[in-house]
């Protein structure tokens, strides 16, 4: 009997190490591919941050078509990864229709939103992009001695007009007769790794004035932050911290913690807590960047200001307003 | 007779230059430190031998066979329609409009409704450079080309600005009632003893698929008109010689050829998203011009080649699935087939023709 029970626990031993070695989290790269130097890399960092530190393994894919969405999610929930993560907001409807036939498995749709009451198994992270455009735009018009400054957008779709409002609206905050100009790339996908586009807008924006860009175009962006180096006038990063690409010459970056967020789903493990999670300036979700590369550019001044805006929007004193809640915009009009 | 045997171009030719693409393949495989059988079981096991992999190789082959007959029937007349993509993209506006906006009873109506809508779009889309080509003279290849950039920037404007529900983040419009829900081949082959299909796009739009390449063989080769575009095809001076209106077969050619890329939407659109997205039709149109090389501009060969590329493509998920064998890579896989078996044709065409006329020789 004693012998028994011994091999059966040692059976059940074995079963659940099996199982734990299978439930690896697993990471879905949005279209954009995995080495985007922003939002999908930012991923793919955090993943790897995570797998450093806790010797853990993922497993990850990068899409190549529509179709593969549900067909990426469904295989790796029927071979037992658990969390799911997927970057990208087109994750959020195909989520939606595979969480219900995997209840034991957690999915992470990071900028998608899937309704928690309908889906008890998905966590949706959404960041408050706005406010962190508002602050860098706060530090674009200080920084500006031409009073126009200036956006470059990737593709033209609502989370880049997004991004356009909170930083027309923080411009707008500091000097309200600030000119903001705002440029998208291009309304295809190619629109988020086109550098060469990117440095003619920030060129064409130049010559009407602008002294200060704002980058939030993907891999476009680096045409942009190119360009205005060149030229000699400020730009500003997005997604990842990117002051050090030029240094002296990106006045700041606008901070989209998507590292953190993967890397806290993968550390939670199966464990993972769903339903809706904001990231905002509040807990460091988003946020302006400060390093010794752009240290002689942002004044003490300028810093306490935008300190004080920060401390007020997470006090809710100033409500910036989020294009997407109603597909319009105060401060600026596209 | 200095010609090969009908068998041998038909089959032996596509059959050797696929061969050599493997081989290619295989070596770029090998060259990444990843074994080339390993791969190439993973993806015919993933692509052939699931019902679930059958699903997801038919969903793209319905794709391609839309945009190859497009291509091929536009080639017939000697015109090369290189804008399926932007006449799919205008043919899934179509489908969405016609989803969305229209109370239909059940599936079968809007079927109909949708796929008249799909091609409407979609021929008229074609109809703007082929009037230019008729009667300006612009050519085609160039117009076509540049509409597929004008539906991009039609359909994001569209999209982002008056189909979009507010609030959403997503360039995408509303999703269709579920009357407008097409079968998929889970619901129509599957029961609960033996599940098949379980979660394939592959939807009846592909049977619309085959008829459509029936209907095309009897167009081309059964018809007056079908007679009219060939002859135009193969000599413009002939043709108008023998009383044939070119303008009026180049527009009517174009016209179907659109139609053909827009039924495509009917697949992608109302059968998978069941919404119109921002990129549905992910270069099916571009796929669409190989496929129509390959199978030699016939519809038989246009069915069997957009299975391949079905398989392709079904089967370079299964790799980015399991593999650590980028995505870039399953692109190069991709476009060797499509070099060796569109572009490089005559590398292994013309030392088989010489094969065949020594072996002839030698009998004779």
């Amino acid at each position: 009997m004693t012998l028994m029970q011994k091999f059966l626990g040692a059976a059940a031993t074995l079963a659940l190490s099996a199982g734990a070695a299978l439930a690896d989290p697993a990471l879905i790269y949005d279209l954009g591919g995995k080495f985007d130097k922003s939002f999908n890399e930012a991923a793919f960092n955090g993943a790897t941050k995570w797998a450093e530190e806790t010797g853990g393994t993922f497993k990850d894919i990068e899409l190549q078509s529509e179709a593969q969405r549900e067909q990426a999610l469904r295989r790796f929930a029927e071979a037992g990864f658990n969390p799911i993560v997927t970057t990208g907001f087109s994750m959020s409807t195909p989520i939606a229709s595979v969480a219900a036939d995997y209840p034991d498995t957690k999915f992470v749709t990071i900028d998608g939103f899937v309704d928690p009451a309908e889906h008890p198994n998905v966590l949706s992270i959404l960041f408050a992009e706005e406010q962190g455009s508002y602050l860098v735009g706060m530090l674009a018009a200080m920084a500006s001695k031409t009073g126009t400054v200036s956006f470059v957008g990737g593709m033209d779709i609502p989370l880049i007009r997004k991004f356009a409002c909170g930083y027309a609206q923080g411009v707008k905050a500091v000097n309200p007769d600030a000119t903001v100009i705002a440029n998208m790339t291009g309304t295809t996908p190619a629109a988020w790794n086109d550098p060469v586009k990117g440095s003619e807008l920030t060129k064409a924006q130049i010559s009407q004035g602008s002294d200060v860009v704002f980058a939030a175009a993907g891999g476009t962006g680096l045409g942009v932050l190119q360009t205005a180096a060149d030229e000699g006038i400020l730009s500003i990063g997005v997604d990842s911290n990117q002051n050090y690409l030029f240094p002296g010459k990106v006045l700041t970056s606008m901070l989209k913690r998507v590292d953190v967020a993967t890397a806290e789903a993968m550390t939670a493990g199966a464990d993972l807590e769903t339903g809706v999670k904001a990231l905002a300036l509040a807990g460091d979700g988003v946020g302006y960047a400060l390093d010794e590369n752009n240290a002689d550019l942002i004044t003490a001044d300028m810093q306490a200001t935008v300190e004080e805006a920060k401390a007020k929007i997470i006090a809710g004193e100033i409500t910036v307003h989020d294009y997407a809640s109603d597909d319009s915009c105060p401060a600026i009009s596209f | 007779m200095d010609k090969m045997p009908a068998w041998a171009d038909a089959v032996l030719v596509p059959l050797i230059s696929l061969i050599l693409a493997a081989l290619l393949s295989a070596l770029v495989i090998v060259a990444i430190g990843e074994s080339p059988i390993e791969a190439l079981k993973l993806m015919v096991e993933g692509a052939l031998m699931r019902s679930t992999g059958w699903g997801y190789t038919l969903y793209y082959a319905t794709n391609f066979i839309f945009t190859g007959l497009a291509v091929s029937v536009a080639f017939h007349a000697g015109l090369f329609n290189i804008g399926g993509e932007g006449q799919a993209t205008l043919g899934g506006l179509g489908v969405a409009l016609v989803c969305l906006y229209l109370p239909w009873p059940h599936w079968s109506l809007a079927l109909i409704g949708a796929s008249l809508g799909a091609a409407v779009f979609g021929a008229l889309w074609a109809l703007i450079p082929a009037y230019f080509q008729a009667k300006r003279g612009s050519h085609i290849v160039i117009t076509t080309i540049m509409f597929n950039f004008i539906a991009a920037a039609l359909l994001n404007y569209v999209l982002v600005n008056l189909l979009k529900p507010v609030g959403t983040m997503d360039p995408a419009s509303a999703l269709f009632p579920p009357a407008t829900h097409l079968p998929t081949f889970q619901e129509m082959f599957s029961s609960p003893e033996s599940p098949l299909f379980r979660g394939a796009p592959a939807n009846i739009s592909f049977f619309l698929a085959l008829i459509a390449c029936v209907v095309v063989w009897l167009l081309i080769w059964r018809t007056r008109l079908g007679y009219e575009i060939r002859a135009l095809g193969h000599s413009e001076s002939a043709a108008r010689y023998a009383g044939i209106s070119p303008v009026r077969i180049i527009i009517v050619t174009m016209l179907i050829s659109g139609a053909l890329s827009g039924l495509m939407a009917v697949n992608t659109t109302m059968g998978e998203s069941e919404r119109l997205l921002m990129n549905a039709t992910e270069g099916a149109g571009f796929i669409g011009i190989a496929v129509a090389l390959m199978g030699r501009n016939h519809p038989l060969g246009v069915l069997l080649a957009a299975i391949l590329f079905g398989f392709l493509y079904q089967g370079g998920a299964e790799l980015a699935l399991w593999t650590n064998i980028p995505r870039e890579l399953i692109v190069v896989i991709q476009a060797l087939v499509i070099l060796f078996t569109g572009a490089l044709d005559n590398m292994v065409r013309i030392p088989l023709e010489k094969l065949f006329l020594a072996m002839r020789r030698g009998n004779t």
